[in-house]
């Protein structure tokens, strides 16, 4: 009787028969599907169109496929197109330049080749554009040929226009998805409760009919007999020794099923609360990759493993504004989750103004609840398990690269410690740490390899002191 | 017949009461919580009369950590220009400092850098080839013309879309993946 993630097991019952019902479903998902991508080319199309069209009327020479290669590769981690980042939007940067400023293509090359020579030199317009984005310093890029340029500058003129409709389109698409998964959902529930109920109307009929039938053929169903019977409990009361084994199993099952509650009380395997921002372990540790040890960084050098400061999420996030149509949609449609809108969340705690880029400095602290807790009498320190013994996060935390809700994998009692310290075999070879007590332990077991628990791992006050 | 129906369902129902109270929001029962929760103030622990609330606290203003020395050179165009002449403080003349240092600095890269700026510091990371973060240059650029110095100042400080690296990694770790940025460099 243990605690575990999937607590309640009729859901797994339910599951097999929701796949039934999936498979007949099936075609109508299918149907679905194909209208939104239809959907979805043809707003493509309709972008595609106006790219065309925007580029035969701003009339700049420049291949702006090869521009937009140079743009992501050296401009992108400052730039975006309709959006300030740490420099200035740049969809349309020279007409805009032309007819704001009278300033030509010429500015243009001079700023992008070497942007501090140029704010040096005295240019008025450079420095008021630089004094304008925090005096943030524009790398000098030299080695970029005037055709270059051009190609970004056509890119730039032919931004891809109209993404905010392409965007809604999906939403909207994504959002009738949803709500259309989430009826057929409650359609199949209610099939299957209609089923099991027309099952039991069933079995009423037909025992009905049978007792027809037996009165038709002149059988008489022998209740009679059967009442003037002594009651079975009567019977049952009257053996004593039946009553005493059964009592006596009584009582064993019951200690058996009360042992196996109570020793379930402490243990907190499957606690999986809602945390205050939607973070998904899934999207960051297991689609991008991200290394554990990124955002929980003290687990290399401390006994705790850390919960990121919010500034860790910022070195990507400064850039990551919002997530991708697919990542979006899919968060709505399996997880309810508008992922967009836990990356706000996110932006108001640490104080991001994103329209001007700049931390307001007024920030709140994200009161993440805390899943894994040892209790106060017992020590653990994760950079000893981790560093030194090379024990991976996913032995002990589980599958996180997975998780959409991060819970506790392991059950964190003594047991289960003192289970792994007498099975695991310490990684001993070209370990420094353990150099000396190798040594020391061959001499005295004659062994090679050794576990935790032969190096002292189960003593007591390896632990609790 | 019936009756037995009806002790099915209380059977049932009885069965669900109990099972209802596994509740994985909120954490299980403890036989002796004064025994578990501690006494003095966990990591992070929300603490009402403490400045902010929070157990965390800053260092106080005009202090430093003991054995930790502030880095001195301002974040600006000009500090960055200063960055640029420093030379490391961990280069030892005796080639196994050397390889523990760039061993080690290559361990911390993989964690840190390797996912923009890719294995081979050519800008080529794993959400650079998603294009989740874009515009992230090669180490051999030459306008950039980084060196040990400019890569520790840009880890200590950040620049533009990169944040600071200073909060995951100390002063000495950060040298340690200067030099092998440096290193990477050469071999790009």
């Amino acid at each position: 009787m243990k605690k575990t993630p999937c607590r309640i097991h009729i859901s797994k019952v339910l599951s097999v028969s929701l796949f039934i019902f999936l498979l007949l479903s099936a075609s109508v998902f299918s149907q679905e599907e194909v209208v939104s991508d239809e959907a979805a080319t043809q707003v493509a199309n309709t972008d595609q169109a106006a790219n065309v069209a925007e580029v035969a009327a701003a009339d700049i020479e420049g291949d702006p496929v090869a521009g937009k290669q140079i743009f992501n590769q050296n401009c992108a981690a400052c730039h975006a197109l309709n959006r300030k980042m740490t420099g200035p939007a740049l969809a349309n940067v020279q007409t805009r330049l032309q007819d704001e400023q009278g300033l030509g293509k010429e500015w243009l090359y001079k700023w992008i080749k070497n942007s501090p020579g140029f704010i040096a030199s005295g240019d008025a317009y450079a420095n008021q554009i630089y004094n304008e984005f925090n005096q943030a310093a524009m790398t000098a890029f030299p080695t970029l040929t005037n055709e270059d340029i051009d190609n970004v500058l056509a890119y730039t003129a032919a931004p891809p226009k109209a993404p905010a409709q392409a965007a809604d389109a999906a939403v909207a698409a994504g959002g009738s998805g949803g709500s259309g998964s989430g009826i057929s959902n409650e359609l199949i529930l209610g099939a299957l409760v209609l089923v099991f109920g027309l099952l039991v109307v069933m079995l009423f009929l037909v025992n009905n009919t049978l007792k027809r039938i037996a009165a038709a053929n002149g059988i008489v169903v022998e209740r009679e007999k059967a009442e003037k019977r002594m009651p079975i409990w009567k019977a049952f009361a009257n053996n004593q020794f039946l009553v005493l084994v059964s009592v006596v199993l009584l009582l064993l099952g019951g200690a058996y099923f009360a042992y196996g509650w109570m020793m379930q009380i402490g243990v907190d395997q499957g606690y999986a609360p809602i945390q205050p921002i939607h973070y998904s372990h899934r999207i960051h540790a297991g689609e991008n990759k991200i290394e554990c040890k990124y955002c929980h960084s003290s687990a290399r050098v401390s006994k705790h493993s850390g919960i990121p400061s919010l500034n860790v999420c910022m070195n990507c996030h400064k850039s990551i504004y919002q997530v991708s149509e697919e990542t979006l949609t899919e968060g709505k449609q399996e997880y309810g989750v508008d992922y967009n809108k836990e990356i706000k969340k996110l932006y108001a705690a640490v104080g991001w103004d994103e329209q001007n880029q700049k931390y307001t400095g007024e920030s709140q602290p994200v009161e993440w609840i805390r899943i894994h807790n040892l209790p106060d009498f017992a020590y653990f320190n994760h950079s000893q398990h981790h560093i030194v013994g090379g024990i991976q996060c996913q032995e002990c935390h589980g599958p996180v690269e997975e998780m959409e809700i991060m819970y506790q994998y392991s059950s964190l009692t003594m047991g289960w410690c003192i289970n792994c310290h007498r099975e695991t075999e310490v990684k001993v070879e070209g370990n420094a740490y353990y150099e000396k007590i190798h040594e020391e332990l061959q001499k005295k077991y004659g062994v090679e390899s050794f576990t935790a628990a032969q190096m002292g791992g189960i003593e007591c006050g390896k632990c609790h002191y | 017949m019936m009756d037995n129906f009806k002790k099915l369902g209380w059977l049932i129902g009885i069965f669900a009461l109990l099972t209802a109270c596994a509740d994985k929001n909120s954490p299980n029962y403890q036989y002796m919580p004064n025994m578990y929760q501690p006494v003095g103030y966990e990591t992070y622990e929300e603490v009402d009369f403490l400045p902010e609330g929070t157990e965390a606290q800053k260092p106080v203003e005009n202090t430093i950590m003991r054995g930790w020395m502030p880095y001195g050179i301002e974040n600006t165009p000009e500090g960055k220009e200063q960055a640029r002449l420093l030379s490391s403080p961990l280069v030892a003349n005796d080639s196994l400092t050397i390889a523990e240092n760039e061993a080690n600095g290559s361990q911390l890269y993989t964690i840190y850098c390797a996912i923009c700026h890719g294995d081979k510091g050519n800008g080529q990371g794993y959400l650079v080839e998603r294009e989740k973060i874009l515009g992230v240059p090669s180490y051999d650029d030459a306008a950039r013309n980084i060196t040990v110095g400019t890569a520790f100042h840009t880890m200590e400080y950040g620049l533009n879309s990169m944040g600071s690296y200073a909060s995951q990694m100390n002063t000495k770790e950060m040298w340690q993946v200067s030099q092998y940025v440096m290193k990477l460099k050469s071999e790009l």
